[in-house]
């Protein structure tokens, strides 16, 4: 059953077309990941999302509803939630008061707010970082900050954007265990991952594009199989 | 939420306030304590949208001119009691901060503060010239109908305690914590669903609102004003970023702190270094800026941090 789908949507900044007719259909409960080169618009597919800035053509549907023409902070509220690749934490805030900045979406009560992230920073494994402000924490712990404060906002959808990029080994793979469970918990994942191996090991389908067009669709190994997704990461001769 | 030692602080202080006319009774110093209670009262307005909500407004006077000429033009005009002023001086206040705000928060950052910069020096100018309805530069005198400035002394205290306890309100509600999220990172905020624009009005207007209260006490209090003191650039907009700068922006009692160092060091200045004042007072200031970058309240807020971080790290056995 389909949760979310987005049809020919196109974005133009002037003369360049970042994204260029791209249509999607994401399932309830699964992980849908979103590959391609640097520069090949996966992030301004989430701008186009979220509505930081207005989509050039196309429709974006959410629960049948069409959501490409509310305003930005209506779409958390519907919920869809988002992620920053460059992170973004509320920076004189500790990581209880940020994921407490999430949670009011859903209530006016300081106490039921705090509660409610109080579940959120045990669920993230943030616990032993509560009262440290955000500006001083770890790039890791910053992005699972980043997770953190989406959830709180109770979304039914959620926009990773490049949530194991700069992270070692162990700490993506700990990263890739959070956003397991997060689906787990019912709720619909988008993700956009440089790191194929991350991508290919939780991805349910998986988009790729290139210059603001899709170039593959479908399951990860024939994804990562696809002519073209090969000559888009690794040029011409190997594919 | 007040713990007890702040509650049992709050409580001292305000008994200190009260009793201190009666201790300090000599006319001119007196005077003093009022100016720093009008001073204080704009610092804490200031403060909800500025140091709370980051929207650093650099035209204040705006609110507080319209605020104190509110009062003014009721007796011109319509032979009032200036005293009536402190109801229309805060509502005429907020009324124009509604058009200040669907202008300037369309801006970010720089841009915002240039923007109420000129804002404000737009309402001098108007007021400057408008002579048929404000006086012009000839201002307004009227006669007060109350001499004894400790009458002065309880009203401003009651104003700053009212601003005081609304401010503190605000800031600890759900509001709060969007104000700050939204002065933390604007983009952040709107990803968490806080409509930004509303809740920088939410914090706009009680400020407007306070800041032309204390216009209106003003006056009362001085009963004479003309556009070059209430809208002055440097003597009230910029004041007020200094005072609360070193007090301690985005602190309870940072502007409180601020408004009364402020008030007293530049009159024992101005009695005891005779021309050199303001050279030494700009030196002083700069230092402070330099080394307490948080104000006064807001290095104590960062201390107390840290005794708390100690004991949450403790009890929570990291």
């Amino acid at each position: 059953m389909s949760i979310f789908e987005t049809r020919g949507i196109t974005k133009r900044f002037g003369g360049l077309t970042a994204v260029n007719d791209l249509t999607f259909t994401v399932n309830k409960g699964e992980i849908f990941g979103i590959i391609g080169p640097n520069g090949s618009g996966k992030t301004t597919v989430f701008n186009m999302i979220s509505r930081f800035f207005p989509i050039t053509a196309g429709e974006i549907y959410f629960n049948d509803k069409r959501i490409d023409t509310l305003p930005a902070h209506e779409i958390c509220k519907i919920g869809i939630g988002r992620t920053f690749q460059v992170v973004k934490p509320l920076r004189r805030m500790t990581v209880q008061e940020n994921v407490m900045a999430g949670a009011f979406l859903r209530t006016g009560s300081i106490s039921k707010a705090r509660q409610k992230a109080e579940e959120i920073i045990n669920f993230c494994n943030l616990e032993n970082y509560k009262f440290r402000a955000s500006k001083g924490l770890p790039i890791p712990l910053r992005k699972r900050l980043e997770i953190a404060r989406a959830l709180a906002t109770e979304p039914q959808l959620l926009l990773l954007d490049e949530t194991c990029a700069g992270l070692n080994p162990k700490e993506s793979e700990a990263a890739i265990e959070l956003i397991r469970r997060i689906r787990d918990t019912g709720i619909t994942i988008i993700i956009i991952e440089h790191i194929m191996k991350v991508m290919m090991g939780i991805s349910d389908r998986i988009l790729a594009i290139n210059f603001g067009k899709e170039i593959a669709m479908g399951k990860p190994q024939e994804v990562a199989n696809h002519p073209e997704v090969i000559k888009a990461y690794l040029g011409e001769a190997y594919a | 939420m007040l713990n007890k030692k702040n509650m049992l602080m709050t409580i001292v202080f305000a008994l200190i306030a009260l009793v201190l006319p009666l201790v300090i009774n000599a006319p001119y110093q007196q005077h003093i304590l009022i100016l720093v209670l009008i001073w204080a009262t704009i610092g804490t307005a200031w403060n909800l949208l500025s140091g709370y909500a980051g929207q650093v407004s650099f035209g204040h006077a705006a609110f507080f001119g319209v605020g104190a000429y509110s009062a003014g033009i009721l007796t011109l005009h319509y032979s009032l009691s200036p005293w009536w002023g402190l109801i229309l001086g805060p509502v005429m206040s907020m009324l124009i901060a509604l058009p200040i705000g669907a202008i300037a928060f369309r801006l970010r950052g720089p841009y915002f503060a240039l923007a109420t910069l000129a804002l404000g020096e737009i309402f001098r100018l108007v007021f400057l010239n408008m002579t048929e309805f404000t006086n012009g530069a000839k201002g307004i005198l009227i006669m007060p109908s109350i001499t004894s400035k400790i009458i002065y002394y309880y009203a401003g205290l009651g104003m700053l305690a009212v601003t005081l306890l609304v401010t503190y309100l605000i800031v600890h509600s759900k509001i709060g914590y969007y104000l700050v999220s939204i002065r933390e990172d604007q983009d952040a905020a709107t990803s968490l669903g806080i409509p930004t624009t509303l809740y920088k009005n939410l914090a706009l207007l009680p400020s407007a609102f306070f800041t032309g209260l204390a216009g209106a006490f003003y006056m009362n209090y001085v009963a004479f004003i003309d556009p070059n003191i209430v809208f002055n650039l440097t003597n009230i907009s910029i004041m007020v970023i200094l005072v609360v700068m070193l007090g301690g922006v985005a602190t309870t009692w940072g502007p409180t702190i601020g408004a009364a160092l402020y008030i007293i060091m530049g009159e024992l200045f101005r009695t005891t270094l005779g021309s050199a004042n303001v050279l030494v007072f700009g030196v002083l200031v700069c230092l402070i800026i330099m080394f307490l970058p948080n104000g006064i309240a807001g290095e104590l807020d960062i201390i107390k941090r840290i005794a708390q971080r100690k004991k949450a790290g403790l009890s929570g056995g990291v």
